[in-house]
């Protein structure tokens, strides 16, 4: 049962080095804070799986926090490169990232399988890529009914995955909407999903077939308003564009980068405290 | 600019946009294939269907989307379905006609790469990767590329296969298995480029008004074959033009700038 938990209690009880942790959202609903509050207690070794590792994923890696990234396609939308992931691959630095690496459609297959209790995921895919040559869990079974070739690549069954919704009533269950991704399928392929929202609702009024995780599936719900900040949440906030061009110039640098975790992330005390120190630095720049 | 001047890579977004038909389901990537797609639906083919990756059927953004996952496409879709929903029933069950895509590196059988620049395990340039390129590549019925074509784009030999074209030309991707039709078109700043129906080995066949054969060459890092028949692509129209030049206005007075990205 999925009790209405703060966020940093929440990561310290259900997260532990060398887990391997999902964090999951397509551009809308990623869970930003959660992933500084895993950076701030200072988990390590972690096994990060995600279909798009953006701007939360280039700071995991870059303060160390990552051994291995299971992804379909790291960069920074609309901007360019993730400077940390890439310096990871390219230089090894802080320390080497192991990468396997698939297309989204393999990924959104994997977690399927996953949620569904599957070993493996099976589709039509990767034929004529290099992607085989290059990860060995990427491999090939004949259909028993008519011999066609398919791809097989192993299910993703995260120990924790993490998600950020709109809304959640006060038995923690929990309603999203807008764009989906794949996070319902994360969160039940996951053995413990922690989901943070942006408000905490008396009735969740949800229409028939909308998509209602409830709070008996989740281990834990925290409520973080603005938690997906610079993403968005449909209804509630805006994605901040300016920030994720922003974060170019500053993820660059090994200095530059160390010096403003330090005092966003490893200096405020949550994600109300990272809010408050953005504005300043924000307040500082426009003068 | 006047309104009959033109710029190269407006001539390619029109040139992109002109091959879409309408009513045509089209399963977009985000940048370019997305600039031309949108223009295709503002102009001649109202009735396309843009599919983005992120879940948006039907979607009409009102500007450009900067990431595949703007609240705008959400917003102005007929319905938005998962992630696992679009690849397994729309793309894999055969749904999709149209596949657009940029690439980073191309080869002359229109294979791409936006993986790896070097080897794969030490690598000179990390590039984002596959995203959902390699499927789409393989069962879209018909796949159009557009990116700006130079030597470094247009490779002898790809480092790495993320997406499969004709893999090494005539029927090898048949024999592949697989099902898709592959590229018909890749649209350039320079020209199109359009696979021989045998050999399967990229040839130019149009050419952008302005633009020399020579300069072409000059940009393709193998020895490309010209058609017999090279056509002049027509120029942009003042429509296409205006209502391009209207949807990056839109779009740079809502986040400043016209590219993207998927995430």
């Amino acid at each position: 049962m999925a009790l209405i938990t703060p966020l940093r209690e929440a990561v310290s009880s259900l997260i532990h080095d060398g887990d391997t942790v999902a964090l999951e959202g397509f551009t809308h609903l990623i869970p930003h804070a959660a992933g500084h509050e895993i950076i701030r207690q200072g988990k390590k070794d972690l096994t990060l799986v995600r279909m798009t590792p953006d701007l939360i994923y280039d700071q995991l890696i870059g303060m160390g926090c990552a051994r291995k990234l299971i992804f379909s396609w790291g960069g920074n939308p609309g901007v360019g490169s993730l400077h940390r992931f890439r310096d990871a691959v390219e230089q090894g630095w802080p320390h080497k990232l192991e990468t396997v690496e698939h297309s989204h459609a393999g990924m959104a297959n994997a977690y399927v399988a996953g949620a569904s209790n599957l070993p493996f995921a099976l589709l039509r895919g990767y034929t004529g890529s290099d992607l085989p040559k290059v990860n060995p869990w990427i491999r090939f079974v004949e259909c028993p009914f008519t011999g066609e070739k398919l791809a097989a690549i192993p299910s993703v069954r995260p120990d924790v995955t993490v998600i950020h919704a709109q809304k959640a009533d006060k038995r923690g269950n929990v309603l999203l909407w807008g764009i989906l991704g794949v996070q319902k399928e994360a969160a039940l392929a996951a053995k413990r999903a922690i989901v943070t929202v942006e408000e905490v609702v008396d009735e969740l009024n949800a229409p028939a077939n909308a998509c209602v995780l409830p709070s008996w599936a989740l281990a834990a719900v925290c409520p973080v308003p603005g938690g997906a900040y610079p993403s968005y949440a449909q209804d509630y906030s805006q994605r901040d564009n300016k920030f994720y061009k922003d974060w170019d110039p500053i993820a660059r640098n090994r200095d530059s980068f160390l010096a403003w975790m330090k005092r966003h992330v490893l200096e405020t005390e949550d994600f109300a405290g990272f809010v408050r120190v953005l504005g300043e630095s924000v307040a500082r720049e426009t003068v | 600019m006047s309104e009959l001047e033109f710029s190269a890579t407006e001539i390619m977004t029109v040139a992109a946009s002109r091959l879409l038909g309408n009513g045509t389901v089209c399963f977009v990537g985000i940048g370019l294939p997305s600039t031309a797609a949108n223009l295709a639906r503002l102009t001649h083919a109202p009735d396309v269907v843009l599919i983005y990756e992120s879940g948006p059927i039907g979607a009409k953004p009102t500007v450009l989307p900067l990431s595949i996952g703007d609240g705008d496409l959400s917003l102005t879709a007929d319905t938005v379905v998962s992630t696992p929903e679009i690849f397994r029933y729309w793309l894999q069950g055969g749904r999709i006609d149209v596949g657009f895509l940029g690439a980073a590196q191309i080869d002359r059988f229109a294979n791409i790469n936006t993986t790896v620049i070097g080897p794969y395990d030490a690598p000179k340039v990390r590039l984002p990767g596959a995203g959902g390129a390699p499927e789409i590549a393989a069962q879209a019925k018909e796949v159009f590329i557009v990116l700006k074509q130079n030597k470094k784009a247009f490779v002898e030999k790809l480092p790495f296969i993320t997406s499969a074209g004709f893999l090494d030309g005539g029927d090898a991707r048949e024999k592949a298995g697989i099902p898709g039709g592959g590229p018909t078109a890749v649209i350039t700043d320079l020209g199109i480029l359009t696979p021989d129906p045998v050999t399967r080995e990229l040839t130019l066949t149009s050419i952008h008004p302005g633009v020399t054969v020579e300069q072409v060459k000059e940009a393709t890092g193998w020895d490309l074959k010209i058609a017999a028949d090279l056509k002049t692509t027509e120029i942009p129209d003042a429509a296409a033009l205006t209502a391009l030049r209207d949807l990056q206005a839109r779009t740079a007075k809502a986040h400043g700038q016209n590219a993207g990205g998927e995430g």
